[in-house]
């Protein structure tokens, strides 16, 4: 058969020669993965170092910020009329304040009341919390997903010459370094930052100061959450907004977590933002291992530094 | 006999208590049917190797369904190929323990590197990818599972596809693993688990080999895990994608927590519960899993001994009452 001798060679072709374009697209892919990789690895980051625990609904807060970003915007008018329409950038001011305010709320009541106890526990309540918000999602819309499409300013693209980059993607590669920029610069070289690693240190001889700690806890944890929902919106104009948007994503922000450490802000970006074009780079050059290759590089760290590559342990 | 039952431990004599209406439930299907029994019997011991390493040992798996899922599609894949050309049921069950076990080896080594909540995120993790490789190795059905997997006959003689047999087969390896379970806990190996939960620095100053030790609990909780799992594959004659998922790890604990850490029959009790509930919300999807969560809210927050430890506690109480006497924590001890 002469046609099937043909596409072997396609085949090989595509192989061992990949063309630039589809190496950058995927870089492209991978760096945009990254970026929300590091933006909730680094809140992780934060809500560990102060309240020691381990935030396993922030894949759903996230998901929320996504799905109120949605609903202000075609759910919204239906109910109320069209001058009720929340457009993106009022939603990705108002989703991270609310889903931050929810947050504060959950700590006050409930997360509060298990700091004297062992770890597990702050990890399993969160994970309920995840739970119902997931649940409650799925009831409501189903699992499958809705679609949102990038605000006017930022639709279309620009041609770099060696690629074509769709702006809303490269507003959100910048927007997501600059967050996890501010949110460094807050933590690392203000002095408020300084009370707040202080109180990772040492809170009752911080407390002993005159700082009030649990308030700081409390902001902390809604800070943590609210940056979860600043990811959230950015990215229901690129992911599917559906209930388990954000599950998924947490398994292998978990993995980064891992491998980067929770002792530092710094670590977290970087290790997000490295994995993320891995990841990329692998679905370039080998894409059924796309999938676990974060995991598999997980196993290499545990192995050769159990510690992390940022991470000191205590 | 009097003196013979205050020998026997108060665990052990509330499953003898138990043995005689287990042993009558198929001749009343109308009052509870066997596969339903049998279903909570898997999950009963799913959880009670799941409680070896939780409530035991304190270390916190997210990663048990890749035990119990990859057991039961072990046990499935042998069955369906071989089982017609009388392939004994009892190596495939014991084949589902081995790959059990072998990925509670690979998972365990890792993850004990580690300590508290990253143990936990690195057990997520592993288990994240034997689901996926449970999607793209074409046995195992993918999405659609396997089905029809043939029950065999036990030692060549007894038919399980007789719903009846199959039934006294799954209480009696229940109960024997009830009772290595029992026996595990209680044995030299079990104390220094306990002391390693309890105070890890004290243990390690002591000489115990904490990393062996944990491993050797991982490998164990696995091992019984997958012995579900294969138990559950015969029960239901099906192995399905949902059992490597994260949702059956979240079961588990949910159940074990539950019931309550750490006690010998918190496991069943939960097991019990959440099956039930599971059969008569089955069609409501997402309210489940909402149900589920608060759950796990309301235990975290107001019971966080479970049911049958808050019983416990209850009694100690009493018990402290009217003798006068100090309350002491007995909570791993008592049933």
């Amino acid at each position: 058969m002469p046609g099937g001798g043909r596409r072997a060679t396609d085949e090989t072709h595509i192989m061992f020669d990949i063309p630039m374009q589809s190496l950058l697209a995927q870089l492209l892919v991978g760096l945009i993965n990254g970026c929300f990789y590091a933006m909730l690895s680094m809140g992780l980051a934060i809500i560990f170092g102060l309240l020691n625990i381990i935030n396993f609904a922030h894949g759903a807060q996230f998901m929320v910020a996504a799905f109120l970003a949605w609903m202000g915007f075609s759910q919204l008018p239906l109910l109320l009329g069209p001058e009720f329409k929340i457009n993106f950038w009022a939603a990705l001011v108002l989703a991270p304040l609310i889903v931050g305010g929810l947050g504060v709320l959950l700590e006050k009541t409930l997360l509060k009341r298990l700091y004297h106890l062992d770890h597990l526990y702050g990890l399993l309540l969160t994970f309920g919390v995840s739970l119902v918000l997931e649940g409650v999602f799925r009831h409501f819309y189903g699992i499958s997903g809705a679609s949102y499409d990038p605000p006017a300013l930022l639709q279309g693209g620009i041609d770099l010459g060696f690629m074509y980059l769709p702006l809303y993607r490269g507003f959100v590669v910048v927007a997501s370094i600059l967050i996890c920029g501010c949110t460094w610069f807050l933590f690392e070289k203000t002095r408020l930052g300084a009370l707040l690693r202080a109180g990772t240190e040492n809170p009752k001889l911080l407390q002993a100061f005159g700082v009030n700690i649990p308030l700081m806890i409390t902001l902390t944890y809604g800070f943590g959450v609210g940056l979860a929902g600043i990811a959230g919106v950015l990215a229901t104009p690129i992911m599917q907004v559906n209930p388990l948007m954000g599950a998924n994503l947490l398994n292998i922000v978990f993995a980064v977590v891992v491998i980067g450490g929770l002792g530092s802000i710094l670590g977290a970006v970087v290790s997000g933002l490295a994995l993320g074009l891995l990841e990329g780079l692998t679905k370039v050059f080998y894409p059924e291992a796309s999938t676990v290759v974060v995991f598999v590089i997980m196993a290499v760290v545990l192995l050769t530094r159990p510690a992390g590559l940022f991470g000191k342990e205590h | 006999m009097k003196s013979l039952l205050t020998h026997i431990p108060m665990p052990v004599r509330i499953l003898l208590a138990l043995l005689l209406p287990a042993l009558l439930v198929p001749a009343f299907p109308e009052i509870a049917y066997p596969v339903f029994i049998m279903k909570v019997l898997c999950y009963a011991l799913f959880a009670l190797a799941f409680n070896l390493l939780i409530g035991f040992t304190g270390l916190v798996s997210f990663g048990h369904a890749a035990f119990f899922g990859w057991a039961g599609y072990t046990t499935g894949i042998l069955m369906i190929r071989f089982g017609a050309a009388g392939f004994p049921v009892e190596l495939a069950i014991l084949a589902g323990m081995a790959v059990a076990t072998a990925i509670g080896w690979l998972i365990g080594t890792l993850a004990i590197r580690r300590t508290g909540i990253y143990f936990a995120m690195i057990t997520l993790a592993l288990s994240q990818v034997a689901y996926f490789l449970a999607v793209q190795i074409p046995w195992t059905g993918g999405e659609d599972g396997m089905q029809g997997i043939p029950r065999g006959k036990l030692l060549g003689l007894v038919d399980l596809s007789v719903d009846n047999n199959m039934y006294y087969f799954t209480l009696a390896v229940f109960v024997a693993a009830f009772l290595a379970i029992h026996r595990i806990v209680h044995s030299p190996f079990g104390q220094a688990l306990k002391a390693l939960r309890d105070n890890a620095p004290r243990a390690v100053s002591l000489g115990y080999d904490t990393d062996r030790c944990k491993l050797y609990a991982f490998m164990l909780s696995a091992a019984l895990a997958g012995l579900a799992g294969s138990l559950k594959a015969l029960v239901l004659q099906l192995s399905a994608l949902n059992d490597v998922m994260l949702s059956t790890s979240t079961e588990v604990l949910l159940m074990t927590l539950l019931g309550g850490l750490g006690t010998s029959w918190g496991p069943v009790v939960g097991s019990t519960l959440v099956v039930s509930l599971q059969n008569h919300l089955a069609a409501l999807g997402g309210v489940v899993t909402v149900l589920i969560g608060l759950t796990f809210i309301v235990c975290v927050s107001f019971f966080r001994r479970g049911l049958v430890g808050e019983w416990q506690a209850l009694l100690q109480r009493r018990d402290a009452q009217q003798h006068h006497v100090p309350v002491h924590d007995r909570t791993a001890n008592s049933p």
